[in-house]
């Protein structure tokens, strides 16, 4: 009833193969951007994008690059952090040593160095898998946030060891440092989420999509039908990479303005980021953003309905919002192991048909 | 009539069969101690199906195994197209052009089956990561020309109506069929297939000689086929290679290896006095 895919017949191959086959999808779809790019703006103030906005485009840009690691390659990282930490870093000298080129210039190139890093790091998967890979990626975890407090030159020297943002402009509009408007860094964030999502999405529906669930599913066999795991395994730890240190940099720039490496980049964040994943739907773009979501918007609101609603103490608020937070955990992982991806497939399936049962 | 070639030969059923496409020359595989192969030759001509059997533990996967790269042999050349073979990779071979399907079936099972049959396509596509990531020029144009002779194999198999479903939903016979389809789709020079028949009823298993016929009759496709159904053996095949402990002890059409005396006694056991 409400989901009609009756009647849209496809007559040839490019457009069985567009991101969102069914018309309705795909209008929604357009609608929403819109909506994002010109209604949002005008409306969101300081608070709105600070608390809501911008930690959801930055974690989703990450959480999609970690599924096309985690999700769609099957080669488990517990690095994130540590990779985030190294487009934050890679992002703030390059904004201090060219302070005239462009900021968007330099969060590409953030992610380019954290990709180069990424494939260096994942040489051990050529020979190690599942857990014992997961721990050798918890070595660049740990090094890289060891590397970062201890190299002077990473945080130009500062005395305090913290790097922070200086302001830069896109357009000459301010995204970084003390004077931005809450629209533009989150304009900003949203160009470059869109960007990540569409290549992700382009991507892991063509062939190297194909070669990575090939390498996920059964290596040997992938191997037998012509993938070489070599480039396989490493282009995928580049993509997404590249994709976790942009979301790096962005963190540390726009979202934060100042890190200290170990507060903001430690083992933490790689977790938050994989749990992002595993509840969101391992192997599905939708899935990133749904963890991402989840796990940054659960917490407001929970804080928003006992403080604010309820005017509990913040103290008790905030323990039990811990509660709260990881016993959903539970419950969805055992209602539905696959993520919310899954949740939203079956909730389709049944719109579909609604009212009738079968 | 055309004139053949003085290296080919027409069957009875008019196929016509090529040159030799790969040779197997004095092959020797050792693991440790034990001796899988010893010392076999024989080779796989153009347009043939060409059937290796043998009771268990003949070396007949391990054969398989050898020209598909898995293992490298101790001794002796594979020869291919005409020259000597160096050691390779599995995925260099599958390159090269040599496909071949599993005892186990070893399909992607979190993807489709439109999915996993267009990873059989791999050989033919060459869009770079920036291309595919833009979905632009050569990625885009490949996707819809390559699905188009996808859909075409998967006419050719009858599996239209499980397209986008889940491989890993499939039941066992189906599962076999995509897996054929994958390495059909590749066009590949050799197509191996082992035990392409194993666990099958009858009427499955006639099925799939009928595919396994047909697609050598409509393209030409050189198989080479390890099975243990006599019958189907006995019926599919030009000319059979027989093992038994990994030496080679029959060679030549179904007809010469059926009253071969080394086979007979393979298979059926000798007095011994």
């Amino acid at each position: 009833m409400f989901y009609r895919e009756a009647g849209d017949f496809k007559t040839n191959y490019a457009d069985d193969n567009q991101t969102f086959p069914i018309k309705f999808d795909r209008y929604r779809y357009y609608a929403l951007m819109l909506f994002a790019f010109i209604v949002v703006p005008f409306l969101i103030n300081d608070y709105w994008v600070n608390a809501i906005f911008l930690p959801f485009l930055i974690y989703s840009i990450a959480a999609i690059g970690l599924n096309i690691l985690v999700g769609y390659c099957g080669q488990v990282s517990l690095g994130t952090g540590g990779f985030m930490a190294v487009g934050a870093y890679a992002c703030y000298k390059l904004m201090t040593s060219f302070p005239e080129i462009s900021i968007f210039i330099h969060v590409l190139l953030a992610g380019g160095v954290t990709a180069l890093v990424g494939v260096l790091f994942g040489l051990p998967s050529l020979r190690i898998k599942g857990f014992y890979l997961a721990v050798a990626t918890l070595a660049a975890q740990f090094f890289l946030v060891w590397l970062f407090n201890r190299v002077p030159w990473f945080y130009n020297y500062s005395a305090s060891g913290q790097i922070s943002a200086p302001e830069r402009t896109v357009f000459g509009v301010a995204v970084t440092g003390p004077n931005t408007s809450a629209w533009a860094t989150y304009l900003f964030c949203l160009v470059l989420l869109t960007i990540v999502g569409l290549i992700a999405r382009n991507l892991t529906r063509g062939m190297q999509g194909r070669k990575w669930m090939a390498i996920r599913d059964m290596d040997i066999a992938a191997e037998i039908i012509g993938v070489n795991p070599l480039k396989a395994k490493l282009s995928a730890f580049a993509v997404s990479s590249f994709f976790i240190g942009v979301a790096g940099a962005l963190y540390f720039s726009v979202y934060l303005g100042a890190v200290e490496v170990g507060e903001a980049f430690g083992i933490n964040q790689s977790f938050l980021v994989l749990f992002m994943i595993i509840i969101g739907g391992l192997g599905s773009i939708f899935g990133s953003f749904a963890g991402a979501a989840f796990l940054v918007l659960m917490p407001v609101l929970l804080k928003n309905v006992l403080v604010g609603g309820l005017g509990w103490p913040t103290d008790i608020a905030a323990h039990l919002e811990f509660l709260i937070v990881g016993a959903l955990i539970i419950v969805f992982l055992i209602a539905e192991p696959h993520g919310l991806a899954q949740l939203w497939r079956v909730a389709k399936e049944k719109l579909r048909l609604w009212p009738f049962p079968h | 009539m055309t004139q053949v070639p003085a290296d080919s030969y027409v069957t009875e059923d008019g196929r016509t069969i090529g040159p030799t496409v790969m040779e197997m020359k004095n092959i020797t595989l050792r693991f440790g101690g034990v001796k899988a192969i010893t010392d076999i030759s024989f080779d796989i001509r153009e347009g043939e199906i060409r059937a290796i059997i043998g009771p268990n533990g003949a070396g007949k996967s391990s054969m398989l195994n050898v020209i598909s790269g898995f293992y490298v042999p101790q001794e002796g050349e594979v020869w291919y197209k005409g020259a000597k073979r160096p050691a390779m990779k599995p995925y260099q071979v599958a390159q090269q052009g040599i496909a071949r399907t599993f005892q186990n079936i070893a399909l992607f099972e979190g993807m489709s089956v439109l999915d996993n049959v267009m990873t059989g396509r791999l050989r033919q596509m060459n869009a770079n990561l920036i291309q595919q990531a833009l979905w632009k020029g050569r990625a885009e144009k490949e996707e819809v020309e390559n699905r188009a002779f996808v859909e075409k194999i998967i006419d050719f198999l009858e599996i239209q109506h499980i397209r986008k479903t889940p491989v890993g939903r499939l039941p066992y016979g189906l599962k076999k069929r995509v897996e054929l389809a994958r390495a059909l789709a590749a066009e590949p020079s050799i197509l191996l297939l082992d035990e392409p028949m194993a666990g099958m009823n009858v009427e499955e298993k006639e099925d799939m000689s009928r595919f396994i016929l047909d697609m050598n009759d409509e393209f030409g496709t050189t198989i080479a086929l390890i099975e243990h159904d006599m019958g189907v053996v006995m019926d599919l095949s030009d000319r059979v290679v027989v093992m038994d402990y990994g030496k080679k002890i029959g060679d030549g059409t179904p007809d010469e290896v059926r009253n071969n005396q080394d086979v007979i006694d393979a298979y059926l056991g000798v007095a011994h006095d």
